[in-house]
């Protein structure tokens, strides 16, 4: 239990530090951000609209650090992150808000499914040494030095098309409104396909080459001569005594870089102009939405932490030496 | 031999291949017989681990067994070369004849298993039609065996002492009725107390279900207390073989000699302490003729150019001992 | 341990006689070879790029979105300027943002993860607690937000931005390799014997930590130069004349140079990033396999019997070459 008690309270410690974070950024830039925003928001802001950017942004010059501070923690439990400018005047909330759902579905689902398939190839790779799989290591590592949207934009250019089964973009078929429906569920499923396969090949790579190295080292083991020793099938040597361990460490390893993978995944989004987080990020920065970048990067960061505990919960599970009491 | 249970005939050993390969283990002869404690002892880096798991083809990679014979004698009398096995007739032998504690056994155990789920998967493999109350029941038995509670069963190995690991690969090993126990050196990570007690057990537990052991240590004074024959090796090779009081008597290799002094005996008169001068041979630059020449102090004319043979000194014929020294030579 | 790193605690034992068969013995690695071969073409490039390039990347032509020709290589963009010239001046922002970021990122890790690693005590914890946080929070978010309040960026700006969010994961890695060093037999010794602090941090401790520093460095110029590229695609630091391979993808997909079937457009830029890539991780390969050998892949894993047979050495079923009695010829 200690062991948990202690994660929990890193999470909650990181999602402070990332939150204080995201406070001072605007208030150690130079210049007045808050009256940039305004300039570039075109005049279209009310006073209170304004008014709470000061407090998001900083710089209200009769006002203490401390206060701003306590303030700025006021707006977030009312989960108050401004307004955005593209999309004015949406909350950023809202706006976020919509495009959360897509993100999840599919960049939470190919995250997961690549570290999956990669470990079982990597499983194999690792056991036979030598056979066919080992020969995929060079070129899985061509594959994850490209960068995700590259390979988005190559599989738009050659698999899409007006005949083509694949649709070059979007969420959904547009004619059709969002709605529990098979029609509009499959219409989602078939636009996320291209992508997904995309954010595959590429997170796959790197979770193949670990999970091989690992069962190299694993392999010579002593627990794992003595399953051989014991006559265990094939099988169960390979699965319970060696993959078994060499999950381990892929898996404290998935929990860490879960941050770069959802980095590059929102990417994906992009060249498929998929309606989640990525797309709303490119098109935030394309016109300096400040308070819409903020909010994205806050929710991201928090459901990566979200993340990282259930991948924590999932090696607890795995390994009993951190169950033990005390 | 009638009551052989293992033939070990012209053994050889490499690590690696072709022109790079390291001779670990040289044209090894050994028999062991039923019910028998046989020692097998030797400086780090001797092959005695080499030879252990050679027999059992568990050397791992870039091990390879360049040729020999390993007869294995079954109870009902049919015999079966291991080296000839497939991995299909290895891994039904496996375990069921002979069962293996290894050097450095803390690790032996699978951390993320519980010792009942390790105990009983072996019994599954080796008997798919036991039910899992029977393995259960089994697994309990070999605990009581080697002294543990019934409630370690739900325990995971790093809840158990040193020791304890330790019985439980012994009683884990016992598990299938085994004919043939290997040890390599099951004891050498615990304090000297427990390491006896376990030995004590083991040698108790031998002479209740009466298989033979081979024991592979580099401390020859434990065994010449539990051991019924030794075998010394140097260099990938025996040089000399007899029973254990023999061997502690009147040794015959200048080699076992020096070994006997390497270490304070605990029973009978005190020996002054003075081990072997130099330091064991390179495998890849073996000296000619007796491997052991340069460290000899008692090496001659024969010794630097021709190699000894293994075999009964004329001076002890008719006995059960062997050696390989130009000082003793065979028939 | 929960490292993911393969790099096991067993550095290399720095003995000066041997360094030198050593070294030599990294660049036997084919993969090593390779891959240094690689980048010491993109190195070379990055130098004389801007000097070799046909055109100037930002010069306009009437030539719009034109293909391959024997004028321009690359073809055109939607301004008529030369993709190949933009490609090969493009180079030296890379490789400048990538190398630079690499060391900022690299000296912080040592720093934090040497001083955390060696020193105990409340201030080495929460350095260590630091670069954990650092570690989950997503980076390149965070850089993106950085960047787009930055009143300006230029490419020493964006290093600087990659460099101080990216040293986490090496400061990690450098103090659990320090924690084990920590505890070897010649540091203990040197501190017994009252050796200054930051004498035995240089000279026992960091001689060897050094292939853990070059596969952190390198693994960091990765993340630099996909960050920076992507940055760009993205649109950020994509003004002016700064030309690098992310700033040509960027105009080609704003551009709709997918939709105008322009290939030239965008699929060299993107194989750039791919080569360069795999020119760097195939250097961290060999280093890893360099560090812990059981990792290399060359030695045989099949083998032939006497009786023709090829067997497969794997762990668990020693393969058997010949049967019976052999010559003894030794
Ligand atoms: N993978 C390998 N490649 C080359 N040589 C090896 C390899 N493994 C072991 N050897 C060599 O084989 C010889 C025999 O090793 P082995 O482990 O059998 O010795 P040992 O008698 O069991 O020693 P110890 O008492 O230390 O356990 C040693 O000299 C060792 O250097
Ligand atoms: S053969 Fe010669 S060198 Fe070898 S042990 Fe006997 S006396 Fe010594
Ligand atoms: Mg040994």
């Amino acid at each position: 239990m200690s062991y948990l008690l202690k994660r929990v309270a890193f999470y909650v410690f990181t999602a402070w530090a990332a939150i204080t974070l995201n406070f001072f950024i605007p208030r150690v830039m130079p210049g007045d951000p808050v009256q940039s925003l305004i300039t570039r928001s075109r005049g279209q802001m009310t006073g209170d609209a304004v008014q709470s950017l000061y407090v998001l942004f900083g710089l209200d010059p009769n006002e203490s650090l401390l206060s701003q501070y306590v303030k700025y923690w006021g707006q977030l439990f009312r989960g108050d992150l401004g307004l955005s400018f593209t999309f004015f005047p949406s909350q950023v909330g809202e706006v976020i808000g919509q495009a959360l759902p897509w993100t999840m579905a599919l960049v939470g689902i190919t995250t997961v499914i690549g570290f999956l398939i990669g470990t079982t190839l990597g499983t194999l790779a690792g056991w036979r040494r030598g056979s066919w799989i080992d020969a995929l290591i060079p070129v899985t590592t061509f594959l994850s030095s490209i960068p995700y949207f590259w390979l988005g934009l190559i599989a738009i250019a050659l698999l899409t098309g007006p005949d083509s089964f694949f649709p070059a973009g979007n969420g959904y078929d547009t004619g059709l409104t969002p709605a529990w429906d098979w029609e509009f569920i499959g219409s989602a499923v078939q636009h996320s396909l291209l992508p997904a396969i995309t954010i595959l090949i590429s997170s796959m790579a790197g979770w193949i080459l670990s999970m091989r190295n690992m069962m190299v080292t694993v392999a010579s083991e002593d627990y794992v001569t003595v399953a051989h020793a014991k006559g265990l099938p094939e099988r169960r040597v390979m699965v319970g005594y060696a993959a078994r361990n060499a999950l381990l460490p892929n898996v404290s390893g998935f929990a860490l870089s879960l941050g770069f993978i959802v980095g590059g995944t929102l990417l994906v989004e992009i060249v498929f102009s998929y309606p989640g987080l990525g797309f709303l990020l490119f098109q935030g920065v394309g016109t300096k939405d400040y308070p819409l970048l903020q909010g994205i990067f806050l929710i991201i960061t928090l459901s990566v932490l979200l993340a990282n505990f259930v991948a924590d919960l999932a090696y607890m599970l795995l390994d009993p030496r951190t169950r033990r009491e005390g | 031999m009638s009551d052989a249970v293992l033939e070990v005939k012209n053994l050889d050993v490499d690590y690696g291949l072709g022109s790079e390969a390291v001779h670990a283990v040289r044209d090894v002869n050994l028999v062991l017989h039923r019910g028998e404690v046989l020692g097998l002892a030797g400086e780090s880096g001797s092959g005695k681990s080499t030879l252990a798991y050679g027999l059992t083809r568990l050397l791992p990679p870039p091990g390879v067994i360049a040729g020999g014979e390993v007869i294995y004698h079954a109870e009902n009398g049919d015999t079966a070369d291991i080296m000839r096995m497939t991995d299909e007739e290895l891994r039904e032998f496996r375990w069921a004849e002979t069962a293996i504690v290894f050097q450095g056994a803390m690790n032996s155990l699978n951390p993320v298993h519980k010792i009942s789920t390790q105990m009983t998967d072996v019994i599954r493999a080796h008997d798919p039609d036991s039910t899992p109350r029977s393995r259960l029941d089994r697994a309990k038995e070999m605990l009581a065996l080697v002294g543990i509670s019934a409630d370690r069963l739900e325990a995971y190995p790093h809840q158990l002492s040193g020791g304890m690991r330790q019985r439980v690969m012994i009683g884990m090993a016992l598990a299938l009725d085994p004919r043939l126990v290997i040890m390599d050196e099951p004891t050498t990570a615990l304090d000297v107390v427990i390491q006896r007690q376990i030995l004590g057990q083991l040698i108790e537990l031998r002479e209740r279900l009466g298989f033979s052991v081979l024991f592979i240590t580099h401390d020859l004074s434990l065994l010449v207390e539990f051991s019924d024959r030794i075998a010394i090796m140097y260099g990938g090779r025996i040089v000399e073989e007899a029973p254990a009081a023999d061997i502690y008597r009147d040794s015959l290799h200048p080699y076992s000699d020096g070994l006997l002094h390497s270490f304070p005996a605990l029973r009978g008169p005190r020996r002054e302490l003075t081990g072997i001068p130099g330091s064991p041979p390179d495998l890849r630059a073996m000296p000619t003729g007796c491997a052991f020449h340069p460290r000899c102090p008692k090496a001659f004319d024969p010794c630097a150019t021709t190699l000894p043979v293994l075999g009964i000194p004329e001076s002890h014929t008719g006995q059960q001992r062997t050696v390989a020294c130009w000082l003793h030579p065979i028939h | 341990m929960a490292t993911p790193s393969v790099v096991d605690a067993t550095p290399v034992a720095a003995v000066p006689v041997k360094a030198k068969r050593r070294r030599l013995r990294f660049i036997a690695s084919p993969k090593a070879a390779i891959g240094l071969g690689m980048m010491a073409f993109f190195v070379i490039l990055a130098i004389i790029g801007p000097f070799i390039a046909p055109y100037d990347p930002s010069e306009r032509s009437n030539a719009l979105v034109e293909a391959p020709s024997a004028a321009h290589w690359l073809g055109t963009t939607h301004l008529g300027q030369d993709v190949f010239s933009q490609l090969v001046s493009g180079t030296r922002s890379v490789i400048l943002v990538g190398l630079l970021a690499g060391v900022i990122a690299t000296i912080l890790s040592l720093l934090v993860g040497v001083t955390s690693g060696y020193l105990s005590g409340a201030g080495a914890e929460s350095l260590s607690a630091l670069s954990n946080v650092f570690l989950v929070i997503p980076a390149l978010p965070l850089i993106i937000i950085i960047t787009s309040i930055l009143p300006e960026t230029t490419d020493v700006t964006i290093a600087l931005v990659i460099g101080l969010t990216s040293w986490a994961w090496g400061a990690r890695v450098l103090r659990a390799q320090t924690l084990s060093l920590r505890r070897r037999d010649y540091v203990e010794a040197a501190r017994a014997t009252g050796e200054k602090t930051w004498r035995i941090i240089i000279f026992e401790i960091m001689p060897n930590l050094t292939a853990v520093i070059a596969s952190n460095f390198i693994g960091t110029v990765i993340f630099a130069v996909t960050s920076e590229i992507t940055l760009a695609f993205i649109g950020v630091n994509t003004s002016g004349d700064n030309w690098n391979w992310g700033t040509i993808l960027f105009w080609a997909q704003g551009q709709q140079a997918l939709a105008q079937g322009a290939w030239w457009w965008f699929v060299p830029a993107g194989l750039a990033i791919a080569l360069l890539g795999t020119a760097l991780s195939l250097l961290n390969f060999g280093i890893d396999e360099f560090v812990s050998p059981r990792l290399r892949g060359n030695g045989k894993s099949k083998v032939k019997t006497v009786d023709g047979h090829t067997v497969r050495m794997r762990v668990g079923f020693t393969p058997v070459l010949g049967f019976g009695r052999k010559d003894d010829t030794l």
